[in-house]
């Protein structure tokens, strides 16, 4: 069964937008992450314009992770303290974000930059969360339960600017997730996803929040990027295609519980296992793209492509 | 219209006393209003006319002209990246030519080049000169993109005649065919000369929920944003309560 999509203007089948959102949705209960760096290119593959992919995408991300927090509020999995902190810095950093897009669109290679710091950027995130996660696997395994220490004293503690953060057993400086929330919206901004594959590994080894509360608070957080993203685009591009997010979320909102469900039954560990494996496996790919001699040469594209995001 | 009606009318039409029996060519099409509607998934357009003693017939159907930007990768470091683009006018969002006979075989190619005869003899026109060879490469890039969308076709369709005069063909509009207006041009030639010719609009256009749609988002962006983001808060919110149960 075909559907026409008045903005996309292509027709898509409808049952395999229903699958992809299913998968977003899917990743989304279990990881905590928006899937915009999955959904976004998926679209494009099955003939998406790549302005309304991005757009729509950030659209998609919001159904499920409104589910997902309205679920995982009451088990106290968000971090509402610490996501309001975050999304502060996110909010400042994807305005900064603005201008730094200009500055590279000016020098005319922002499609080589976003690919190359997705490379770099998910290539190192994935690499350092996959050795980290596998040790403490084994070391759970080999029942040899070697108890580290809760957290290392470092630098970091010593920044101003101390917060409580109950939900999340952390006393820490706030500016450290602003800054992490800003570095995530400046990211963001360039690349067109909410940006919760960063979020995610930053909140566990940077800020060292338990895993049980970071899907919940990264959840939070995207909700509220996404909501931007989505807004912006409408006004700047009108490239929101409302019948293909509705379509997709339909998908997600019937897949998020069970990632969710088998989320909360997986450990912590096996959890950024997963979630590692995920983040290498996007990295190598669009590696490959950058490595591997294209299919054809040339490609095109209708120039009146307003000043916005275009790729990925 | 069905078929049988339709070319029983220009049968008619052609057997009729001038003026319009003055007319070498008429032409007409199935459909002139392409609607594409929600469950819209590609279409078939039938044309169909009668000729006015001997020639062959030629068919080209046009979409609205749009500007094209080609781009090139080029291999830097190790990496591909864009190095080089070109912006081409004149390109037709669509494409299609169909024959009574092979080309070759009864149009020249001043013919085919006067008349745009064919993907390979499309006016494209650079927004600035490069040497031949290059801009060659990128008209053929151009091309080789398009035909993959399925807006162009390399292949020429059939034009088949019914008896001495009646001709027909048929031409299908893909599911991502772009909204706009039209040309079917059909062509009389004998000799290597266009003796009749006659140009028919034909309107590709959203309607219904799709089109309200479309309108929507472009007069009043702001709302249709917040509006996008509630609904996606609602049901995200609606399927949270109700999976909520255990």
């Amino acid at each position: 069964m075909h559907l026409y999509l008045p903005i996309a203007e292509v027709s898509l089948d409808v049952f395999i937008l229903l699958g992809l959102g299913a998968a977003i949705g899917f990743l989304s209960g279990l990881f905590g992450v928006g899937g915009g760096f999955l959904v976004t290119p998926l679209l494009i593959f099955l003939g998406v314009p790549p302005a309304i992919a991005a757009a729509t995408g950030a659209n998609t991300v919001i159904a499920p992770s409104v589910s997902g927090v309205v679920s995982k509020l009451r088990r106290g999995g968000v971090d509402m303290r610490m996501g309001l902190v975050l999304l502060a810095g996110g909010l400042a950093g994807s305005a900064a974000s603005v201008g730094l897009f200009g500055l590279l669109r000016r020098i005319g290679q922002i499609d080589l930059v976003v690919s190359l710091s997705y490379v770099l950027l998910l290539g190192t995130i994935g690499g350092l969360m996959l050795s980290e996660s596998i040790q403490a696997w084994r070391r759970q395994r080999g029942a040899t339960a070697l108890r580290k220490k809760l957290h290392k004293h470092t630098w970091i503690h010593g920044l101003p600017l101390k917060m409580r953060f109950p939900q999340s057993r952390l006393y820490i400086s706030a500016l450290l997730p602003i800054g992490i929330g800003f570095g995530v919206g400046v990211l963001s901004g360039i690349m067109g996803v909410g940006g919760g594959f960063v979020m995610v590994p930053a909140m566990i080894y940077v800020l060292g929040m338990p895993t049980a509360v970071v899907v919940g608070t990264s959840q939070f957080q995207i909700i509220f990027v996404s909501a931007n993203v989505t807004i912006l685009q409408s006004i700047g591009n009108q490239a929101v295609d409302i019948a293909l997010a509705a379509t997709l979320m339909v998908g997600s909102i019937v897949a998020a519980p069970f990632g969710s469900r088998i989320g909360a039954r997986l450990r912590g560990d096996q959890i950024r296992i997963l979630l590692a494996l995920m983040v290498l496996a996007v990295a190598v790919q669009l590696a490959l793209n950058l490595v591997l001699r294209p299919v054809d040469r040339y490609s095109i594209s209708t120039p009146p492509v307003p000043a916005q995001r275009v790729d990925r | 219209m069905s078929l049988r009606c339709a070319l029983l009318a220009v049968a008619l039409l052609a057997l009729l006393p001038s003026p319009a029996r003055a007319q070498a060519l008429v032409a007409d099409l199935s459909d002139h209003l392409i609607a594409i509607t929600a469950g819209f998934a590609g279409t078939d357009v039938l044309l169909f006319g009668a000729t006015e003693g001997e020639g062959d017939v030629i068919v080209i159907v046009r979409g609205p002209e749009m500007p094209v930007e080609v781009r090139r990768k080029a291999r830097v470091l190790g990496i591909w990246i864009n190095t080089e683009r070109i912006a081409f006018s004149g390109a037709p969002a669509f494409y299609r030519v169909a024959a009574s006979r092979p080309l070759d075989q009864f149009a020249n190619e001043a013919l085919r080049a006067r008349q745009q005869v064919g993907i390979e003899f499309l006016r494209l026109v650079p927004e600035r000169q490069l040497t031949p060879a290059r801009l060659e490469d990128f008209r053929q890039g151009l091309l080789r993109n398009k035909v993959y969308e399925d807006l162009y076709s390399a292949k020429v369709g059939d034009v088949s005649f019914l008896g001495p005069r009646l001709f027909r063909t048929r031409f299908s509009l893909p599911a991502n065919v772009p909204p706009g207006t039209y040309t079917v041009e059909v062509l009389l030639v004998r000799d290597n000369q266009v003796i009749a010719a006659q140009t028919t609009p034909m309107l590709v256009n959203k309607t219904g929920i799709g089109a309200d749609v479309y309108d929507f988002a472009h007069r009043h962006a702001a709302v249709y944003g917040l509006v996008a983001v509630l609904i996606a808060v609602l049901s995200g919110w609606t399927a949270g309560t109700v999976f909520r149960k255990a």
